[in-house]
């Protein structure tokens, strides 16, 4: 058998297998599982930053209609885990635990009512006294209090000083504010209790059986004892890679009350509750010798994180290996603020780094007065400047090409404010992006039934990209049958462990083994059929000859040597062009074009949507997305759709989603690699230099509003 | 949210009896009034349902156009004669909201709609306008969308319209019932600014029904415009917006409307611009002038200082749009 999947690409593809469910609404997210005797709980948020709870008023929550509980650190049952962990260990907020407040917004109790509503209006009673402290929660007043999380966050080869002594330099600083997931779907918990020790969730997360053993910790209990169930997820972004508190709290409300109880967190609580990108500052530091050549680059990073957990990002990273360069020194830090904790969010790291070094890569391109794409081409790295390592694949001249030809970068100027259309101000933009591909291990069965149907069984989740179709669209390759008979269950801990849908990981990995289990099976099937089989056996008839009911592998899929020999990355680059009012400031975007080098395209479809989604996203964080906190309350004060901008349709232009398609068969045996992070990284630079391509005004706080550029 | 009452009573005399009592309020589409309660901002033991009341009519009157307090912003802003007569209201209307609120909100209630100061919003902030005499927590707050005309120490919050500004350019009157019969009064006067008492938008009193607006024949068909500044293309409010409109005859304007929303605690008249546009030619040297005229007494806060640049922009883009000079 072949090592490697056969590279023969449909141009098409396989269409959602699950597309008719959502666009019908057959689709059952994790809020809309109905169980009997369920109740509701709603959580209530502390209104100061910090300082203590020194009483809550409960009695008129608990005497309102269909209340069955209020719960609060001063009557919760022991969460064991909390208990048993080190109290002088950072970590996820423990809710109801004591009676300390660490940030504005922070659940202090749950009320637990026999409806939504009533639980709701219940809530509103709760009236809590605080000894409220001074609290700080601006980064930039805090960054002199900016630490490294650990050593790895520092990082330096060469001399940290060359890029002084190079011809031309740029030195600047660049903001990125906090954002939020904001995905469609609300963060949403069923809990029920089966027995004293057995719990079932009906849960949003990104990965079921990480969801299972941290329930399992949290409660004291055997992991077989708790059952995750996540069929559907309505985009979660990285807000759903852990167990948040509000998850914590509902299983706690089902435990007093006796029944199921149903929480389902509000927009507003989506602000605070789940995490959200960090706002960081950046500072570049790059020098180039006169014909473009980097001579050196320091990347500075500080990031928000919370008081009683660190979390720091890795935006600096990617000006370590971006380019070829001698001489680099980054540093990723963290402030500690009375502030919710941030977390992992899309493209998390070099989404806020490119911005910055993208940017910073532009500003030397016009001091040079050589093209971006040209400039980028002259520190191209051809091995990984950081490991030395060849890449795995790296098709990245290929991409800049399909780009530049597609967008008509040959239209661009290089003076800044010199072109118009119709009385608006033209530009072009141009950024790279680039994430770690990983390939995580996975166990899956295959299993040929009967009738002659496959079905592939994974405990991975499917936020939105389309795992399972893909996943089909391996199998149907693989095992040479009709995509229609192939069945891929996912979103339930009942099945082998696979990881959580994160960072990139997942066509790779879950792909492989996908592909190493019909293999498998496949050449189970040619052992049963013995010499003079066809290439396209009649499964359901072998099984049928042999009388067997059925006929399953399990598959074990990791990396190999291969993460030893080589860099293993994600590609993309982004161009952008932009309309700009010179009197207004109002940016609009014209044309998008985005090119992925992330190995074999499995399918095109799907992958297209998910280039166009990370797009959008990249838009967003360019031109209007900005969680605000006003420091005097600490509290986030757009926490809602109105203040809270994302695009809508009209936001959007024309998206072209390009992909170089080279399979890289040094990361994994199908070629494919992840597409989910590149989508977006990268974006919010190609948009500010095609902004300053039309208008000669670089900025470097995000987001790009019109007040910016009058 | 409170339990509330819900009623719905037959005849617009009917409606008149139930809103006498203190606790209640009309609801029509809503899409502000459910929000408000949803967030807690306000609590009403009834709502008096109006929708089915006959006031949704859009006809021409000997001097005007009349529309119905009841018609729907999505169904006035395609309306034939609004679209013939008043383009600039049509425009105005299709600035605001999303069409699916649009399908919702009704011209009274649009004109009814509340800040959206966050202050405002957030009952854990101070706020006059919610509850008097906690204070303004956008005067030195994060006031970015907040006003630079007719502030006061006690609010500094902005009306959201767009239709409002529309209609007040177009010197609309709005048609109030009460106990004692109809009455009208200049579109321009209906809200009010802040003062010391920034809980009270608007002059409709307790007991009164706004059932129509009517807008005046005019002239200014031809050449109208309503510009909106906005951090994104649909479904945000005003950083700043612009209504103009202008009767051009012989190269020269004879007469002149402009109005901002975004600016101020209700639609802004810029009169003292319209007056200098008179008897002008229409270039942008002249619509320049008039936008520096109706800046005179305008006051930035903290992070709308941007305001005081982007309203004379807008003003002057708007005019260009209006004359056709762009």
């Amino acid at each position: 058998m072949e090592d490697k999947i056969s590279n023969k690409n449909s141009s098409k593809g396989p269409s959602r297998v699950d597309g008719r469910l959502k666009v019908t609404g057959a689709a059952k997210y994790s809020a809309e599982y109905a169980l009997p005797g369920m109740a509701y709980g709603v959580l209530v948020g502390s209104t100061i930053t910090k300082g203590t709870i020194t009483s809550i008023d409960t009695k008129k929550a608990e005497t309102a209609p269909g209340v069955l509980a209020v719960i609060s650190h001063f009557n919760c049952p022991k969460v064991p885990g909390y208990d048993s962990a080190d109290p002088a260990v950072k970590g996820p907020l423990k809710i109801f635990h004591d009676n300390k407040i660490v940030y504005n917004g922070q659940p202090i109790a749950v009320v637990v009512a026999d409806s939504f509503e009533r639980a709701l209006f219940a809530a509103a009673l709760v009236k809590a006294e605080y000894n409220a402290e001074k609290h700080h929660t601006n980064l930039k007043d805090n960054l002199t209090k900016a630490v490294a999380p650990h050593d790895d966050a520092v990082y330096s080869r060469g001399m940290p000083e060359a890029w002084k002594t190079a011809a031309v330099t740029v030195e600047q600083e660049y903001i990125l504010p906090s954002e939020v997931h904001h995905p469609m779907e609300l963060h949403a918990i069923i809990a029920r209790w089966d027995a004293a020790d057995k719990i079932s969730v009906w849960d949003k997360t990104q990965g079921v059986k990480d969801t299972q053993s941290n329930i399992a910790k949290l409660f004291g209990i055997p992991v077989d004892n708790v059952q995750v169930h996540s069929k559907f997820v309505g985009g979660a972004f990285g807000s759903a890679l852990q167990v948040w508190p509000h998850e914590v709290a509902a299983i706690i409300g089902a435990k007093v009350v006796k029944r199921p109880v149903k929480l389902v967190l509000s927009r507003a609580d989506m602000a605070t509750s789940v995490g959200y990108r960090p706002h960081t500052w950046q500072k570049i530091a790059i020098g180039a010798s006169a014909d473009g050549k980097l001579v050196g680059v320091v990347h500075e990073a500080a990031g928000q994180t919370s008081t009683f957990e660190d979390f720091a990002e890795g935006p600096s990273d990617v000006s370590r290996q971006l380019y070829a360069c001698p001489n680099v020194s980054t540093s990723n830090k963290m402030v500690s603020l009375d502030i919710g904790s941030p977390t992992w969010m899309r493209g998390p790291g070099p989404a806020t780094g490119t911005f910055a070094l993208e940017s910073a890569m532009d500003e030397l391109s016009y001091k040079l007065n050589i093209d971006p794409i040209e400039l980028r081409l002259r520190n191209y790295a051809e091995t990984d400047p950081e490991s030395g390592k060849p890449f795995s694949g790296k098709n990245l001249k290929d991409a800049y090409r399909l780009g530049a030809d597609n967008i008509g970068w040959s239209d661009r100027s290089q003076t800044p404010g010199s072109v118009t259309k119709d009385g608006w101000l033209v530009g072009y933009g141009i950024s790279g992006g680039v994430f770690g591909a990983d390939r995580e291990p996975v166990t899956l069965t295959a299993t040929m039934m009967a009738d002659g149907k496959l079905v592939l069984q994974t405990a991975v989740s499917d936020i939105g990209p389309g795992t399972a179709t893909a996943m089909v669209a391996v199998a149907a390759e693989t095992m040479d049958m009709p995509a229609d008979k192939i069945r891929f269950d996912l979103g339930d801990s009942a099945f082998p462990a696979a990881p959580q849908q994160g960072g990139s990981t997942i066509t790779s990995s879950v792909g492989s083994a996908v592909y190493m289990a019909c293999r498998d099976l496949k050449e189970k099937f040619q052992q049963l059929i013995g010499n003079g089989g066809t290439d396209k056996p009649d499964y359901a008839k072998v099984l049928k000859q042999h009388n067997l009911q059925r006929l399953q592998v399990t598959a074990d899929s990791k990396a190999g040597k291969e993460v030893d020999t080589y860099a293993m990355y994600s590609w993309s680059v982004h161009f952008v062009k932009v309309l700009v009012n010179p009197a207004t400031g109002v940016v609009k975007l014209d044309k998008v074009t985005c090119v992925a080098d992330n190995g074999r395209i499995i399918s095109p479809k799907t992958a297209r949507s998910q280039i166009i989604g990370g797009a959008i996203m990249g838009i967003g964080m360019a031109l209007m997305e900005e969680a605000v906190i006003d420091d005097r309350y600490g509290r986030v004060i757009n926490s809602n759709f109105a203040d809270y901008h994302v695009p809508v349709n009209a936001d959007i232009p024309q998206i072209e989603a390009l992909f170089v398609n080279k399979p890289d068969y040094n990361i994994n045996p199908i070629g494919a690699k992840g597409m989910g992070e590149i989508s977006l990284i990268g974006m919010a630079a190609a948009v500010a230099n095609a902004v300053y391509n039309a208008t000669g005004k670089r900025v470097r706080d995000l987001p790009i509003t019109p007040d910016k550029l009058i | 949210m409170k339990q509330f009452q819900y009623i719905r009573p037959a005849t617009q005399q009917n409606v008149l009896d139930a809103i006498t009592k203190s606790g209640t309020k009309i609801i029509a589409g809503g899409t502000n009034l459910v929000d408000l309660m949803k967030r807690g901002v306000t609590a009403p033991d009834k709502l008096v349902d109006i929708n089915h009341l006959p006031l949704k009519g859009i006809t021409p009157t000997k001097s005007g156009l009349h529309i119905g307090a009841l018609a729907l912003n999505s169904v006035v802003s395609e309306n034939a004669l609004v679209l013939q007569k008043h383009p600039l209201l049509s425009l105005a209307l299709k600035a605001g909201a999303s069409p699916q609120l649009r399908n919702m909100a009704t011209v009274g209630g649009n004109m009814m709609q509340r800040t959206r100061c966050t202050y405002f919003y957030d009952t854990t902030m101070p706020c006059n306008k919610r509850e008097p005499g906690t204070g303004c927590g956008a005067m030195e707050g994060y006031n970015r969308m907040h006003a630079i005309f007719g502030a006061s120490q006690q609010c500094i919050a902005v009306h959201p319209s767009d239709m409002c500004v529309g209609l007040a350019a177009l010197d609309a009157v709005v048609i109030i019932a009460g106990k004692k019969g109809e009455r009208r009064i200049p579109f321009v006067d209906f809200h009010r600014l802040p003062e010391d008492h920034p809980e009270t938008d608007n002059h409709l009193a307790k007991d009164e029904l706004i059932v129509g607006v009517e807008i005046p024949d005019n002239n200014f068909a031809k050449n109208s415009y309503y510009l909106k500044v906005r951090d994104r293309q649909s479904y945000a409010f005003a950083l700043v917006s612009v209504a103009a409109a202008l009767d051009i005859s012989g190269g020269l304007i004879k007469q002149a409307r402009l109005a901002m929303g975004g600016v101020a605690h209700k639609p802004w008249r810029l009169y003292d611009a319209e007056k200098s546009l008179v008897g002008k030619a229409p270039t942008e040297e002249n619509f320049k002038v008039a936008a520096q005229i109706a800046m005179q007494g305008a006051k930035a806060y903290e992070y709308n200082a941007f305001k005081l640049k982007l309203a004379p922009a807008s003003i002057s883009e708007a005019l260009k749009h209006a004359a056709g000079v762009v």
